[in-house]
């Protein structure tokens, strides 16, 4: 994607707070029209920070940010016309919902009539028309949520913004919320930049993820290629659950690589070359939990190690497996609850079996 | 099914615990022990507050409408009076017992408490007492009603004994209608004192404005400084709050006593304004010994009572409230006004509270830089309780005050809310 056609673009933005440190290295991102695009990291990461220059309220220290073509550093935020959504909502706690609602459109001086029509779209659309006359403190934190997007929404934006909109709801309102935003995204085709630490929370949402770490976009990637095809040891770990090997890099070609172990296992792993340059070459090797096979047939898998389990935990859909793998205590291997699945129990010695191109060699 | 669940009624009226002890016993002897150890923890301050608050002002409430100095000193004239039927001049019994009383008090030396009492109402009434107490010593015997008009032609005034009957009964509204500079007048109707002598009513009103007034100052001088202290980091709101207790620390007098350095008109700020060509030499403002300086001297002093409350409201108001307020397209005025500022009513409303309350009663500052024409109500509630020694007037003054202070929060507590009210 070029920078011509992005609605909203990062063009080789940095900050620092304090002269000394960049929060945000170098950021260079495009978002599309109608995008939901998720800024997913640690905290610390710059993540907060890149959506804060976005709504305008940090300058950047260096660089620009487009919106829809026009540079707009110098733009203050309330002539921006983004849509966005806080981290505890902000609702003004001495304005009834509807007040609330009606905000935006107010300070733009709609008239009256206007005013009362969208308030009742709006919060109809988020089916809480019936609670315009209440204060939001009165609410649930799941409808002050929808309140907050119906705030954010009503004025209609071009581009939402929202900053861990569902960090302060329980785990099955988070996830009943996480589809309602992502309707309303879809029923809407606006814009939507959203940022959040949660990793399955982004993997649901989003369109693409821009994983964030130390400053840097890590890896910009929609969230299957996120997932299974990482391209550093960071995104990896961060992104779902993932069994790690330290090793050398003993022969490598295009399609393959051998790595070496250490710990002096010397047990020699057969993986595909992603982030390593050449043989002698100290790498990180990524393995996700779900393919890894429990004694394999002979043949079956291209690497086998043998292993002693160690702890057994039930899910119910799947039973998480801890074992000793090399000198890896933490090997993590997820056998399904299904018929004849394999039945360990703890102190068993068995063999655990992968693919080579499942088996990633990263940065070290 | 139905017949027999309402044929033991009794076992449903009445949650039981599981020993069949109704529940609500034994929730409360599980709780006695709790409640004890409470309720022994605020005694010391309940007592306290009981000895050295409640009873003194219960006290004062009393003494501003109970007198009973007459029915002490003459007891059995009190009583005659409060039959007598008020008509004309009463009866012989009443003179000889009178007679009889006064001479008595004369003896006791208690003369002087019931003629100032009726002197209150009837100027020229200590003369007559005292007068007729002395004159009655020669009269020996009865019938007294013609000797005691010979003594004195008052006592034959029809009016006289009527203003007695009234001012023996001891509960009495006089005190509080001289507050208000109204009087009985000889026919016991309520009227307004002469003009040259009206100086309650206006000195009410100048107390209510001018508080109104310092309070209004307080509230625009303290915002910004609060907002300040809410929003600057840290290491520098230190330096600011240090800025604001260090003379809220330093003595009452110091500080009143340095505006008269400031003010008075050989003073720092008229010497500047002279300087600059302001004012001339020998046309210099008067601003102290009068209302501007009861004005800048109680702001001043009042001024942290304001600003910790609003602070301590500012502090917990998320700074992404007016960030919202800025994204949903509010210019940064129309933000603070409509989003920061109702939030800080609460604020604002225990300030106000707290510095209405301290400069209605506020004594020492008007009284040294107040001078004449800033003077306010407790100035002349101290001036009766030290100088003409009219207790129940200073009582009246001072129940009138706790009564509009009282007034004025319920109205508060009716627009604001009481529950709304942060102290700090």
């Amino acid at each position: 994607m070029s920078t011509d056609d992005a609605f909203v673009s990062f063009s080789e933005v940095q900050k620092s707070y304090d002269g000394e440190t960049l929060v945000v290295k170098n950021l260079n991102l495009d978002i599309a029209r109608g995008e939901f695009v998720t800024m997913l990291g640690p905290s610390g990461s710059g993540k907060t920070t890149c959506l804060m220059m976005l709504a305008g309220f940090e300058p950047a220290t260096h660089g620009e940010i487009y919106l829809d073509g026009s540079a707009i550093n110098k733009l203050a935020p309330h002539k921006r016309g983004i849509g966005m959504v806080f981290q505890n909502y902000a609702l003004f706690p001495h304005m009834t919902v509807g007040e609330n609602v009606a905000f935006p459109l107010q300070v733009r001086k709609y008239s009256k009539s206007e005013v009362d029509e969208r308030v009742k779209k709006a919060l109809d659309m988020v089916r809480l028309g019936a609670f315009a006359n209440r204060r939001p403190a009165q609410l649930s934190g799941g409808q002050q949520q929808r309140v907050a997007s119906a705030r954010a929404l009503v004025f209609e934006p071009k581009l939402v913004l929202m900053d861990e909109p569902l960090g302060a709801l329980d785990k099955n309102l988070r996830e009943e919320m996480q589809y309602e935003i992502k309707h309303l995204h879809e029923d809407l085709g606006i814009t939507m930049v959203y940022v959040t630490h949660d990793q399955s929370e982004a993997l649901t949402m989003s369109n693409r993820i821009a994983v964030f770490d130390d400053g840097i976009v890590q890896q910009l990637a929609d969230p299957p290629t996120l997932y299974e095809e990482p391209i550093n040891a960071f995104v990896a770990y961060f992104i779902g659950e993932n069994n790690r090997f330290y090793g050398k890099v003993t022969d490598m070609n295009d399609e393959r690589c051998t790595v070496e172990l250490e710990g002096g296992t010397e047990a020699k792993i057969a993986c595909k070359p992603v982030n390593v340059s050449g043989v002698g070459d100290r790498t990180t090797l990524s393995l996700r939990p779900e393919r890894v096979k429990v004694n394999p047939a002979e043949g079956e898998c291209d690497n086998v190690l043998d292993g002693t389990v160690r702890e057994l935990i039930y899910l119910g859909d799947h039973i998480r497996t801890r074992a000793s793998v090399g000198d890896n205590d933490e090997f993590i291997v997820k056998i399904p609850n299904a018929q004849g699945h394999a039945s360990l129990k703890r102190g068993d010695q068995v063999c655990f079996g992968w693919a080579a191109e499942d088996c990633r060699a990263l940065d070290a | 099914m139905a017949q027999h669940e309402s044929a033991t009624p009794a076992a449903d009226d009445v949650m039981r615990a599981a020993d069949g002890k109704p529940l609500k016993d034994s929730l409360r002897r599980s709780m006695r022990r709790a409640k004890t150890k409470a309720l022994l923890l605020v005694a010391p301050l309940g007592l306290f507050i009981l000895f050295s608050f409640a009873l003194p002002i219960a006290d004062m409430v009393k003494r501003s409408f109970y007198s009973p100095e007459i029915q002490n000193v003459l007891p059995e004239t009190a009583e005659l009076l409060g039959d007598w039927d008020g008509d004309g001049l009463p009866p012989e019994q009443i003179y000889a017992t009178f007679a009889k009383e006064l001479a008595q008090a004369d003896e006791n030396r208690n003369v002087g408490v019931v003629s100032q009492r009726v002197n209150y109402v009837m100027p020229g009434a200590r003369s007559l007492f005292s007068g007729t107490a002395r004159k009655l010593g020669n009269v020996d015997s009865g019938p007294y009603k013609p000797a005691m008009i010979e003594i004195d032609e008052d006592w034959g005034d029809p009016e006289v004994w009527s203003i007695l009957k009234r001012e023996a009964y001891p509960i009495t509204m006089a005190y509080y209608l001289s507050a208000v500079d109204l009087r009985y007048n000889a026919a016991g109707e309520i009227e307004a004192v002469a003009s040259y002598m009206q100086i309650y009513q206006k000195l009410f009103w100048r107390t209510l404005w001018m508080s109104v007034l310092i309070t209004v100052m307080t509230i625009l001088l303290g915002f910004p400084v609060s907002y300040l202290l809410a929003n600057l980091p840290v290491r520098t709101s230190n330096l600011l709050m240090i800025l604001v207790l260090l003379p809220f620390w330093t003595s009452l007098l110091v500080r009143t006593s340095s505006w008269i350095v400031i003010l008075q008109s050989e003073g720092v700020l008229n010497d500047v304004l002279v300087t600059f060509g302001i004012f001339s030499n020998d046309n210099r403002p008067q601003m102290i010994y009068n209302k501007i300086g009861t004005i800048v001297g109680m702001t001043h002093i009042l001024l942290p009572f304001m600003i910790l409350p609003l602070y301590s409201v500012m502090k917990g108001i998320p700074p992404s409230y007016l960030r919202a307020a800025r994204s949903l397209g509010a210019n940064p005025v129309v933000a603070f006004v409509r989003v920061y500022v109702p939030q800080t009513i609460p604020g604002i409303g225990a300030g106000s509270i707290l510095v209405f309350i301290l400069s209605i009663g506020y004594y020492i500052t008007p009284a040294l830089i107040g001078g004449s024409s800033g003077q306010l109500i407790s100035n002349f509630i101290a001036y009766h309780m030290q100088q003409s020694l009219n207790w129940h007037l200073a009582a009246a003054l001072g129940s009138i005050l706790l009564f509009v202070v009282l007034g004025l929060y319920y109205i508060y507590n009716k627009l604001v809310g009481a529950d709304a009210l942060k102290l700090g």
